[in-house]
């Protein structure tokens, strides 16, 4: 019972401290002056190394969903509209939240393990002792630069992705090609689109603030010290991040629908 | 006129939690001399020294440096304050991504609006006085412990600092490369007479060639705090155990045999080729 | 060299933003350019914004809103249209909701009327046809209505 009180108050707490961690964050995009380099140096660690695996994972992504889905239409005879089922689960859901944990993996553990270990090994406390705000030096210009790479990359993904479907419904399956794109142009609106951009960016804030606090707060950890709180806080940024983004996609979905 | 940049601690009691590091200190280093921090391995000097930088708020007691309370200090002020300090972190705290010539010249890019050759130009200047400049474009991973201290000693004052805090400067050096530290932070305290220089240490070597002031820490309490030749001079035994380097115990205690099990398997896995 | 790669990411993620939100998310960059009518139907079961408008199959337009008209006497759907360009339609043009296939999306096809009076933009088409409510259809042919 006293556990259940504490655990919860512990998860209060830093939600509440992640929520200031955050604004702090975003004040930092403001006050800092020198943030366009870094944001740039960031886009560059979050969105153009992670293309090529954010490609492959849309084109695969794409296929499995062209084949899954032919073999279900065709039992109703409708493999016409593979294109729209395709293009409308992609737009909707796979494109964001694949792209936002695939990112998580690859991009938001390494900035966790980043600031840990600028954490434990002081280098964060030497930038406060030469008055350089390390919040805005650290986080704001990676919650910037996720806001820029979060968006094109799940575009990439949706295009790729549709490509991959073509792939296995047209070349493969040997559905009429005018038909895939017809159907796909038909039946994709505009709030589709948007809808996934919108869960796309606020993705990219959750993920970026969640493992950038996690390596930030890593001296604090109660589990772990030294190197092993930085794994710790790895691994734990992953998965809460990975936990938010799906409950915050159920929660836009509503919203959208 | 000119500040002085002394510094005061008056019934300090810091600690994490309910822990409690040092109860009750109180001490002063007066301005422009070096003073130096004593005390065994785990005495908690490295977090007094972090508290009087600012990074930890005290339990009870005053911090004044320059003549105003750091414990109640607002942002403004404490930044202000953090601009005439310079710090020199245990393993000098480079930035890993930066190279050391970056690293130096960092306080000065993010502060100053100045063109890039002219910052290069001075952060070169300020490594020739800590003899770097050959490993400018390394990055301090690539560097040796003693290196990468002197590199940290340099970005502490690139900005002419009128206080200087380094915690452990020669500690894990070797006996020249430690001798070396001691020349540049005496060198540095000729050449910027009015910089109040703090150092915490454990090593006696360094404490007899640099420091004019000392404050003593055992067992959570400030137990000698003064000039060094009053150091020297004081009859407390553990002051004199200290400065003759001679432990309390004077066999080690190692007549506790071994569980016989533990041997018997030890002398297993010995005889296994 | 950072940089340029940089850019390259940027321009790349962009054109498929603009795949997306130009070709599948319809999005008008002249939007001025229109014309815009209005229908009144019945009942506008099943029609989507975004859907088509097409005349003799050929695509002329797209539904931009469904609204309803709530007049107590005559509730109505009112559907508006903003077609590509003034086809000079007559006043007498009869729009009525279709369904591609036997269970696919529903569009809207304009049949040109004989009146000499041309519709201007912003004109209301009284002349129309709700979709065919095929359970209803199923019924009357089950019970003999047809």
């Amino acid at each position: 019972m006293g556990r259940c009180v504490r655990f919860v108050c512990n998860m209060l707490a830093s939600t509440g401290a992640a929520t200031i961690f955050f604004g702090k964050g975003l004040l930092g995009i403001v006050e800092s002056g020198r943030i366009g380099r870094r944001t740039v140096a960031q886009i560059y660690a979050i969105g153009c190394q992670s293309i090529f695996v954010i490609m492959l994972i849309g084109f695969f992504c794409g296929m499995v969903l062209g084949l899954q889905g032919y073999y279900t239409l065709v039992k109703f005879g409708s493999v016409g509209l593979l294109g729209s089922a395709i293009s409308l689960t992609l737009i909707r859901e796979l494109g964001p939240v694949l792209t936002a944990i695939m990112l998580t993996g690859r991009a938001g553990s390494s900035m966790t393990a980043e600031i840990g270990v600028m954490r434990i090994s002081d280098q964060i406390d030497a930038l406060d002792v030469m008055d350089i705000n390390s919040m805005a030096y650290l986080v704001s210009p990676r919650l910037l630069a996720s806001l820029v790479a979060f968006p094109l990359l799940t575009a990439l993904f949706d295009v790729i992705g549709i490509l991959g479907g073509y792939v296995t419904g047209v070349l493969m399956l040997g559905i009429n090609e005018g038909v895939y794109f017809y159907r796909i142009e038909a039946s994709v609106l505009p709030i589709d689109v948007w809808g996934g951009f919108v869960k796309s960016l606020v993705f990219a804030l959750l993920v970026t603030t969640v493992c950038c606090y996690q390596g930030y707060t890593t001296h604090l950890r109660r589990d772990s010290a030294g190197p092993a709180a930085v794994g710790n806080a790895t691994t734990q940024a992953v998965v809460v991040s990975c936990v938010c983004i799906l409950a915050a996609d159920y929660v836009l979905t509503s919203f959208f629908l | 006129m000119e500040t002085a940049w002394d510094i005061d601690l008056c019934a300090l009691t810091i600690g994490y939690g309910s822990h409690i590091v040092l109860h009750n200190v109180t001490a002063s280093f007066p301005a422009g001399r070096i003073s130096m921090i004593l005390g065994e391995s785990g005495s908690g000097k490295s977090t007094l020294l972090r508290h009087i930088i600012g990074l930890s708020v005290p339990k009870s007691g005053r911090i004044t440096i320059a003549g105003t309370d750091c414990t109640r200090m607002d942002d403004a002020e404490a930044r202000r304050l953090r601009r005439r300090m310079g710090v020199l972190f245990q393993d000098g705290a480079l930035l890993g991504s930066l190279t050391v010539l970056e690293n130096v010249a960092l306080p000065l890019t993010e502060h100053l609006r100045l063109p890039k050759e002219l910052i290069r130009k001075e952060a070169l200047r300020v490594l020739g006085m800590v003899e770097l400049e050959q490993v400018a474009d390394y990055y301090p991973s690539q560097l040796s412990g003693g290196m990468r201290k002197r590199a940290g000693l340099a970005r502490a004052i690139i900005t002419n600092p009128s206080l200087l805090l380094c915690d452990e400067p020669t500690s894990g050096l070797d006996p020249l490369t430690a001798a070396r530290m001691d020349i540049l932070l005496l060198t540095l305290h000729r050449q910027f007479p009015g910089m109040t220089i703090l150092v915490v240490s454990h090593d006696l070597e360094s404490f007899h060639h640099i420091a004019d002031y000392t404050l003593v820490i055992k067992d959570g309490l400030g137990i000698f705090s003064g000039t060094k030749d009053a150091f020297y001079a004081s009859n407390d035994p553990y002051l004199v155990r200290y400065r003759t380097r001679s432990s309390e115990a004077t066999v080690a205690d190692f007549s506790s045999t071994m569980d016989p099990r533990v041997s018997s398997e030890l002398s297993r896995w010995l005889a296994n080729p | 060299m950072r940089d340029c790669i940089v850019g390259l990411f940027v321009v790349v993620g962009l054109l498929c933003v603009a795949y997306l939100s130009v070709r599948l998310g319809k999005m008008d960059l002249f939007v001025e350019n229109g014309f815009p009518l209005l229908a009144r139907f019945d009942s506008a079961q099943g029609l989507r914004v975004g859907a088509d408008v097409e005349m003799a199959g050929v695509a002329v337009g797209r539904v931009s809103a469904i609204t309803l008209d709530d007049n107590p006497q005559h509730t109505q759907a009112v559907v508006h249209l903003q077609l590509f360009k003034d086809y000079r339609l007559s006043e007498d043009t009869i729009a009525s909701i279709k369904t591609s296939g036997l269970i696919g999306d529903k569009y809207i096809t304009l049949s040109r009327g004989g009146s000499s009076v041309i519709l201007g933009a912003g004109d209301t088409i009284n002349e129309t046809e709700s979709p065919v409510d095929l359970e209803t259809l199923i019924g009357k042919y089950a019970f003999g209505g047809v």
